[in-house]
């Protein structure tokens, strides 16, 4: 089974600490060689994007940021045998946030893949 | 307020867990049958208390300093471990440190890797190697292994008892092969996950959901193998292999479950991300050296590289089988050979090498010879010949759908 975790927060005026970066890598790293993810980025903020939308029979380009107050912040995709596996992996990287960014909130969708 | 039933929460950790814990308990006990039961009891515990208590916080730890205190008590109650009990005393005294995670940390990848060697050693069975691995690498239980592999949960039980006796009983020591021996040994790993990964990718539409799965569990193992073995050649040419067959697992089979064909497949629906990793995996294979199962994935590179069947390079591909059949000798090799070669020079080379084969005893009953030699002579315009063949194919082959596939092949020669 797949799962797609996006990674949701508020914008912050600052940057991750160096310390949770490193522990991201180590987990990354952790994940990958368990032969469990395949594949995950950062992304830029939305500013740095745009958004099509259909609406009334009409195409709309608009310009980021968007006018949510949050953002999707990366994006990691599994192969795992149940959801509660992708869960996991997603509680770990969550709980490095609390240990190494006081006061950071944020979400991680665990969405399944159709495939 | 947690929405996932705690014990499958316990499962997933699990899961996660089960092969570097067993890693870990077989380093200090030194014994992978006693640290998979002492994994197992740690595990029962677990669901015992996590479903009340929660998930510890890290649940990797907690299930390591429990199945050691398992230990203890085991070898306490149990006298035939007397001699376990000092190297375990001693073992525990020195690993006893405030850090445990970090003292783990430090061996996981070589006890890993020596967990990989042991599970898959010569002295054992293949079903042997392949029950035990899945069981302590994997992380499946028997009931699993039992449903994948289409056989009684006792059966798989008993081949694992068997396989830890094996282990016990030959002195297997829990140690990396000596360079030597490594060579060998690898290919006895190697073999162990592309059997597994086979039989998962012989799977049909209405067997169990673990079938099919075992070709997740052999990437898995591919690339957890990939990881701790970065520089070894074959490692990376059999996850190229598998991770490029995977990719189309989602086309080789109809509505109705009937296989398709390579040349017939949709390849809209081949996994992209899966083709990517492949290509890059056999990248790295290539880059070290190779051997067969390196060729391989590069055949099946050819295929997944080509956007449109007559996109294919199939002299590329013809010339890959000559070396296969240089490094690997093999007359399934030289029939492949066949077909690449009646793509990329005309149906009558082909045929040539097909009819070299007709002599080889090692093919008397195997479909695809008479298969592919009628799809020459059709090609050829010999319908009568070519109906023949497929006729032949179809009694010869013990799968029903194959069999209907090659009558409709019969059915369509008319001179």
């Amino acid at each position: 089974m797949r799962y797609l975790i996006l990674l949701t927060a508020a914008q912050s005026p600052s940057n991750p600490p160096p310390e949770l970066m490193d522990a991201i890598m180590k987990l990354g790293a952790e994940a990958t060689d368990a032969g469990a993810l395949l594949d995950t980025a950062g992304l830029a903020p939305s500013a740095a994007g745009a958004r099509v939308t259909l609406a009334g029979g009409r195409l709309s380009v608009t310009d980021g940021p968007f006018a949510e107050a949050k953002e999707m912040i990366s994006y990691a995709l599994y192969q795992v045998r149940s959801k509660e596996e992708a869960v996991e992996w997603a509680s770990r990287f969550l709980k490095l946030h609390r240990d190494l960014w006081p006061g950071w909130e944020g979400t991680a969708d665990v969405l399944q893949v159709f495939a | 307020m947690t929405a996932t039933d705690p014990a499958r929460a316990v499962e997933a950790v699990w899961r996660i867990e089960a092969a570097r814990l067993i890693a870990g308990l077989s380093r200090i006990v030194r014994d992978v049958g006693l640290a998979e039961e002492l994994a197992q009891d740690a595990l029962v515990i677990a669901l015992e208390q996590w479903p009340a208590s929660g998930v510890p916080e890290n649940p990797g730890a907690w299930l390591m300093a429990t199945a050691k205190h398992r230990a203890i008590d085991l070898v306490r109650r149990r006298a035939t471990y007397e001699r376990k009990l000092a190297e375990l005393g001693r073992e525990l005294r020195e690993t006893e440190e405030p850090d445990l995670d970090a003292a783990l940390d430090d061996h996981i990848g070589d006890d890993l890797l020596r967990l990989i060697f042991t599970a898959c050693h010569p002295v054992l069975s293949q079903e042997g190697r392949v029950a035990l691995t899945l069981r302590v690498l994997g992380g499946l239980t028997t009931d699993e292994i039992a449903r994948a592999f289409l056989v009684p949960e006792a059966t798989v039980a008993q081949r694992i008892l068997r396989a830890k006796r094996a282990l016990a009983g030959a002195g297997v020591p829990f140690e990396l092969p000596p360079p030597g021996e490594l060579a060998a040994r690898l290919d006895s790993v190697l073999e162990v996950i592309y059997l597994v990964f086979n039989e998962g990718y012989s799977a049909t539409a209405g067997d169990d959901w673990m079938r099919p799965s075992l070709c997740e569990e052999a990437l898995r193992l591919g690339r957890i193998l990939a990881g701790l073995m970065p520089g070894a050649a074959e490692v990376h040419g059999i996850l190229a292999l598998m991770e490029i067959q995977a990719s189309r697992l989602g086309a080789r089979t109809g509505p109705q479950g009937e296989p398709v064909l390579l040349l017939d497949q949709d390849r809209r629906r081949w996994d992209r991300l899966l083709i990517r990793r492949g290509l890059a995996a056999l990248d790295k294979a290539e880059a070290l050296g190779g051997g067969p199962y390196t060729i391989q994935a590069a055949i099946a590179a050819c295929h997944a590289r080509a956007t449109r069947p007559e996109d294919t390079d199939w002299a590329r591909i013809a010339a890959l089988y000559q070396v296969l059949a240089y490094v690997s000798p093999s007359p399934v090799v030289e029939l492949n050979r066949a077909v690449a070669v009646g793509m990329a020079s005309g149906a009558a080379a082909g045929l040539a090498i097909v009819d070299a084969l007709r002599a080889e005893r090692a093919l008397g009953g195997y479909p695809q010879l008479p298969a592919v030699r009628g799809d020459l002579l059709a090609k050829l315009g010999r319908a009568d010949e070519a109906r023949q063949e497929f006729e032949r194919a179809a009694a010869l082959t013990q799968n029903e759908r194959e069999r209907s596939l090659f009558l409709d092949r019969a059915a369509a020669c008319v001179s």
